[in-house]
């Protein structure tokens, strides 16, 4: 299996055997960055230029770091949506950024299918860091190797081998999440029975044309889960009528102690940050023992890395 | 000089006519309907229509010109003749310019226009609100002197109800029909798709049929609450084919239209993010293709228009959400219309009714029909012939077609405004 992909623009094009060798890689690659000297020459003399249009910390922060463990030169591009309306179009500022050369641009974008829009204008690669309400696919990535790491039975099983069965809820704002639409396709596609949960108005309809199952009940979706993965709540949803008050919000769909005796034993609880303390998880749960959200953003870095090395150092022909 | 339309079939509408004949034009009338070789050709033009359908003039009721304001984009002139090389003698074009065509003064020069472009008929739409902005009535009696045949806030939809009912009664003072684009904005919200099963997975926000169909409900109930001549502009949605039916079989005097691409096409169109299949209405489900063309069958739907929508590069090169909605049509509709003749959809008298005496029956306009007397407005068909559409043909300014490379079955070779040739394929020459 070769990874022949100029872009990766979303889970949904991925086979499972092309996540496999992602996951094989950023799984060897997490051993970089415990050494004391965590940098590798693998991508040395090569570009990478992050445009961002929405703001970001964490996934900025953890493609410029993967870019830097090895060796890859990093431009950060930050664009204030407001700029970008009065100013040039999309296509313009990518062109004038290729024109320097960059070997992979990485974009994060409110609108779903920019970077699409980019790929098929660009000579260079172009990796999705989130658009619109579209997908979020390195998201859904380090989740497949959070996940896998923790429940694999030795060092060789695949991915697809480990994750088939696992009961998988993802809970919350479901309509406006671009991380439960890559996530629902990627756990999905590895083997996973993925069930969704929010109050109707967040859950858009045909959800189970992906293949996942619709609750509006928390309980219900945590039941026997193997994984729980509680998504952020933007707190502006209370004014466009998407819920009533935040306090009746985490009442019916917040994450409490109580409903981890429901699920696995061994239950992991995970959530793509930032989070809403008290809203969607209570404190206990996102700092207790069955919480990988920081993992998770550890693996994050291995993810990206995995994928910058693929796009433009890797075994493209 | 005279023409003798010789030896195609003549096909109308108004009469249930489908016979072989030869027409005589003169001096811009219809002069005589004689069977095959009884009419003298001497002194007159002869036009070969062997194999040839002979209809009614094409009328589209509802294409945007953009002139004045976005020039850019289309002029009189250059729609006029996207709407000849498409068989159409006549359109009527929507008041959403700028300025918008809500005074006698704009609706003037669009007509002085039209006729220094001398190729289509153009019958102006004028705007229900000054502005479009759905605050007061506009000049509905003086616009109609000037020459408006409609009246519609398209694309700026009424969203005010007393509005609405006011606009209608004030219609009916000078007996002008109120042109609908049924939309409520509170749902339609920020959509830029069909909420559905595409929507979903492209992560775009859906505009839901429903968004469609409560308007249509309302502005049917006001309608029967004022008397007053309704007409459903681009019906998209099978809810809203149901509704219409439901208000035509109760006895209203509604009428409906629909579009090319909302027979022809559906959402799934939009997959790879494609802005040319970015339309308001959105292109809806296969259930609602299905629904829309039993409908134009059924005479539930009583006019085809293609809501020819030029945008240049600069509207549509853009990631999704921010191109403009809209596509054009004039120079594809009779294709895409023949096509469902072809799959026995439609029978051809059906097919012409809706692309001719249909609208002019709901705009009271001339035409639709090929009587002796009747202007001669008249569009030469060749039904069989397959031809692949290429937008760098097109005489529109724009290029936003989504059926840039299809191959249709069926066109236009001849049309005739006014007893004059003002477009004939080339290679007929």
């Amino acid at each position: 299996m070769e990874f022949r992909r100029k872009d990766l623009l979303g889970v949904a094009d991925l086979e499972p055997e092309e996540i496999q060798l992602i996951l094989d890689t950023a799984a060897s690659f997490k051993e970089i960055s415990t050494r004391p000297i965590k940098k590798v020459p693998t991508l040395r003399g090569k570009t990478v230029v992050t445009m961002f249009y929405e703001p970001s910390t964490r996934t900025r922060m953890s493609f410029e770091i993967a870019a830097k463990r090895l060796s890859a030169d990093t431009l950060n591009l930050t664009v204030s949506a407001s700029s970008a309306v009065k100013g040039e179009t999309l296509a313009d500022t990518a062109h004038n950024l290729e024109a320097m050369a960059p070997d992979v641009l990485v974009i994060r974008h409110y609108a779903s299918g920019a970077p699409h829009y980019l790929a098929r204008r660009l000579k260079c690669g172009v990796v999705n860091a989130g658009d619109g309400l579209h997908e979020h696919p390195t998201q859904a990535l380090l989740d497949l190797l959070t996940v896998w790491l923790e429940k694999r039975k030795n060092d060789k099983e695949p991915v697809r081998e480990t994750l088939t069965g696992l009961k998988v809820a993802i809970v919350g704002d479901i309509a406006h999440s671009r991380v439960a639409r890559s996530d629902i396709q990627a756990f999905t596609k590895m083997g996973s029975q993925v069930t969704v949960a929010g109050p109707a108005t967040m859950l858009p309809p045909y959800l189970e044309t992906l293949g996942a199952k619709v609750t509006t009940s928390l309980v219900e979706a945590v039941r026997d889960a193997d994984v729980i993965m509680m998504l952020r709540l933007q707190l502006e949803r209370m004014g466009q009528m998407f819920m009533s008050t935040i306090r009746e919000y985490s009442q019916f769909f917040g994450l409490a102690p109580r409903h981890l005796n429901l699920a696995k034993d061994d239950v992991i609880i995970m959530h793509p940050g930032p989070l809403n303390r008290g809203v969607e998880i209570s404190p206990e749960v996102a700092d207790g023992p069955h919480s990988l959200i920081l993992e998770q953003v550890a693996n994050g870095v291995a993810v990206r890395m995995a994928v910058l090395y693929f796009l433009i150092g890797g075994e493209k022909g | 000089m005279s023409l003798l339309i010789k030896g195609g079939l003549v096909v109308d509408p108004s009469t249930h006519l489908e016979d072989p004949l030869d027409l005589l034009v003169e001096k811009g009338k219809i002069a005589a309907l004689e069977p095959p070789g009884s009419i003298p050709e001497e002194g007159r033009r002869v036009i070969a229509a062997t194999g040839l359908v002979v209809t009614p003039g094409l009328i589209d009721m509802h294409v945007h010109l953009r002139e004045p304001g976005e020039e850019y984009k289309e002029t009189i002139c250059t729609g006029t003749r996207a709407a000849v090389r498409g068989g159409f003698t006549a359109v009527a074009c929507m008041p959403n310019t700028k300025p918008v065509n809500d005074t006698a003064a704009v609706t003037r020069l669009i007509l002085d226009q039209a006729r220094a472009a001398g190729s289509a008929r153009v019958y102006p739409v004028g705007a229900v609100s000054m502005g479009s902005k759905g605050e007061t009535l506009s000049e509905y009696g003086d616009l109609k002197a000037a020459g408006v045949v409609a009246l519609s806030d398209n694309g700026r939809p009424v969203s005010n109800s007393m509005l609405m009912r006011r606009a209608l009664e004030y219609a009916k003072t000078f007996d002008l029909p109120i042109i609908s684009h049924c939309e409520d904005l509170q749902l339609s919200a920020d959509g830029v798709m069909h909420e559905g099963q595409v929507s979903l997975k492209l992560g775009l926000k859906g505009v839901p049929g429903a968004a469609e169909e409560v308007m249509v409900y309302r502005d049917l109930t006001l309608a029967a609450l004022t008397g007053a001549r309704l007409h459903i502009a681009h019906v998209s949605t099978a809810g809203s084919v149901a509704i219409i039916r439901l208000a035509k079989a109760m006895g209203m005097a509604v009428t409906a239209e629909t579009a090319p691409h909302y027979f022809s096409l559906t959402d799934a169109a939009v997959l790879g993010y494609n802005t040319h299949a970015k339309v308001n209405p959105p292109l809806r489900t296969e259930m609602d293709v299905r629904s829309i063309k039993e409908a134009l069958r059924d005479g539930t739907l009583d006019a085809v228009a293609c809501d020819h929508a030029p945008h240049s590069s600069l509207e549509k090169e853009l990631e999704f959400n921010a191109a403009a909605f809209g596509l054009i049509g004039l120079e594809t509709s009779l294709g895409l219309t023949l096509k469902l003749v072809h799959d026995g959809t439609l029978n051809l008298i059906q097919a012409i009714e809706r692309l001719s005496t249909g609208p002019a029956r709901v705009l009271g306009v001339a035409g639709g029909a090929l009587g002796v007397g009747s202007p001669a407005d008249i569009t030469l068909i060749d039904l069989n012939r397959e031809w692949t559409v290429d937008v760098g043909t097109f005489a529109s300014k724009s290029r936003n077609c989504p059926f840039d490379g299809w191959t249709l079955k069926g066109k236009a070779v001849m049309t005739i405004v006014g007893g004059k040739v003002v477009w004939e394929e080339e290679s007929r020459g």
